[in-house]
């Protein structure tokens, strides 16, 4: 097995296995807010527990692994062929495992053959940069959260939604209301404002590679989602849809150009299961670095 | 208000719990989902040795291995989404006797009408917590249908202790979801 295919696996185990700090942070400030007594704080307290008994037994935080998002920024001569072979080796063997469950379905045929690879999985994401390192970062994005996505197309009049970022508001806080419990809260919005229908799925998406404690550089989405984060966790749905104070952990938003006809606002929805991590390679293949 | 619920699970027993009260389930638990849920409701027998009767039924495709010993080992078991047995579920309690379902995000009318009639109340696992309730699983007890559906869809006998759940649904016409659907509703409207 080649060094980078092991550091694949290793970065996949750790994704599965281990929520990073900054989710577990804000997670563990969610349950301090929550009323002693309440469903809500028992609810958190599991959620702490299963963190803590996943990291140590080295087993998936959630039974659903997720589709599994690989972001590669590579230097120009990264041979992206072989890097993806590598890639699918890892998860293959990742999922024999047992830190990726048998998660991949074909769509037409219904048949899982157990090895969670096949068209669109894994989803690689190459990015070429001017530096000479390898920085891999992967999302393992859970199911019953991203069925609670939407996107809008403005004006929305049912909301009164128009084009500009109070109706970005009114949608994305839409979203938070429709999704209830279900999405397996608290949760983190990633919001894409402009772009085509697909790209902007693919920028909410992106989203999720940021810190939940950074802030965002332009300062009316910093602005925005700030706002966000404060009004939806006045709305009282609260970790699992039981009701209080923690509904969402953080919100993300990105925006991109978009033609003069089309105005969307797509939301990705990240469950409390928030598994992300990410490594910076040597050429060799092995790891230099943690990145969160 | 923490409840302590055995197997198996009279009328009684589960007429006395309320949403939001807080269930610790300790007994026998069978798991059904999609696959288990259709077959049943187009006329399907249950296999020998399973019996539903103030039984519980948990909407849950666990992972299970085998060890060296030749041991089922459940390594992760969170509940499933439950909304997608709605069209079955109500039958399927009225006709097996079920008392308790299990599983997250909650049900409809006709699920809650099901309970409130026949007495019945859906308790809600904490999704994704998959290794603190396979950690409440003290015996594999047996398999059923797996050959058929497969290892997630398959009929897993379960004991369990001490199992955490909440009532979101109870035998009153409770519904947790519906409560907190409206008051969020409402918290939004004033926000917008
Ligand atoms: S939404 Fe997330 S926590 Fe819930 S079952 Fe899916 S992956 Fe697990």
């Amino acid at each position: 097995m080649s060094r980078l295919t092991e550091s694949l696996i290793e970065l996949i185990r750790r994704t599965s296995a281990e929520i990073p700090g900054d989710v577990q942070s804000a997670i563990l400030r969610g349950l301090e807010q929550e009323k002693e007594g309440t469903i809500a704080k028992s609810a958190l307290e599991i959620i702490e527990r299963n963190i803590e008994l996943a990291k140590r037994k080295s087993q998936p935080i959630c039974q659903d692994t997720g589709s599994i998002l690989f972001y590669v920024d590579c230097p120009v001569d990264l041979n992206q062929v072989e890097f993806e072979q590598e890639a699918r080796g890892a998860v293959k063997e990742a999922t024999r495992l047992g830190y990726l469950r048998q998660n991949s379905v074909d769509s037409i045929t219904g048949k899982n053959d157990g090895t969670n690879l096949g068209p669109g999985s894994p989803n690689l994401h190459f990015h070429q940069h001017a530096s000479g390192d390898i920085a891999v970062r992967l999302v393992l994005k859970g199911g019953g959260c991203e069925n609670v996505g939407t996107q809008f197309s403005l004006p929305n009049t049912p909301l009164k939604a128009n084009r500009d970022l109070d109706g970005c508001r009114k949608v994305i806080l839409e979203t938070v209301h429709q999704a209830q419990g279900k999405g397996c809260g608290p949760g983190v919005l990633g919001v894409c404002i402009g772009g085509d229908r697909a790209s902007g799925y693919e920028f909410s998406k992106r989203e999720f590679l940021r810190k939940l404690d950074d802030l965002n550089p332009d300062p009316k989405l910093d602005e925005l989602e700030q706002d966000i984060l404060k009004t939806a966790n006045e709305l009282g749905i609260g970790p699992m849809g039981f009701g209080g104070k923690t509904t969402l952990l953080g919100v993300k938003i990105a925006a991109a150009n978009r033609v003069p006809a089309s105005y969307f606002v797509s939301v990705s929805y990240m469950c409390w299961a928030f598994r992300r991590n990410g490594a910076t390679l040597a050429g060799n293949g092995e790891i230099t670095d943690w990145l969160y | 208000m923490t409840h302590n619920l055995s197997t198996p699970t009279s009328e009684e027993a589960v007429r006395k719990l309320k949403v939001s009260d807080q269930v610790l389930i300790s007994g026998v638990v069978f798991t059904g989902r999609d696959a288990v849920h259709k077959y049943l409701h187009e006329g399907g027998t249950l296999p020998d040795g399973v019996n539903l009767d103030g039984g519980i039924l948990y909407h849950c495709g666990p992972v299970v291995l085998k060890d060296d010993s030749g041991e089922w080992q459940v390594t992760a078991a969170g509940p499933t989404t439950s909304i997608r047995e709605e069209p079955y579920q109500g039958d399927i309690i009225k006709q097996f006797g079920i008392r308790v379902v299990i599983g997250k995000g909650g049900m409809a009318d006709k699920t809650l009408a099901a309970c409130q009639e026949h007495g019945a109340v859906y308790l809600h696992a904490i999704g994704g917590a998959a290794q603190v309730l396979a950690e409440c699983i003290t015996q594999v007890r047996n398999v059923h249908m797996l050959e058929e559906f497969g290892s997630p869809e398959a009929i897993w006998e379960f004991e369990v202790r001490d199992f955490p759940a909440v009532v979101t649904m109870d035998s009153h016409g409770g519904s947790l979801h519906k409560v907190i659907q409206a008051q969020s509703g409402d918290a939004l409207a004033k926000r917008r």
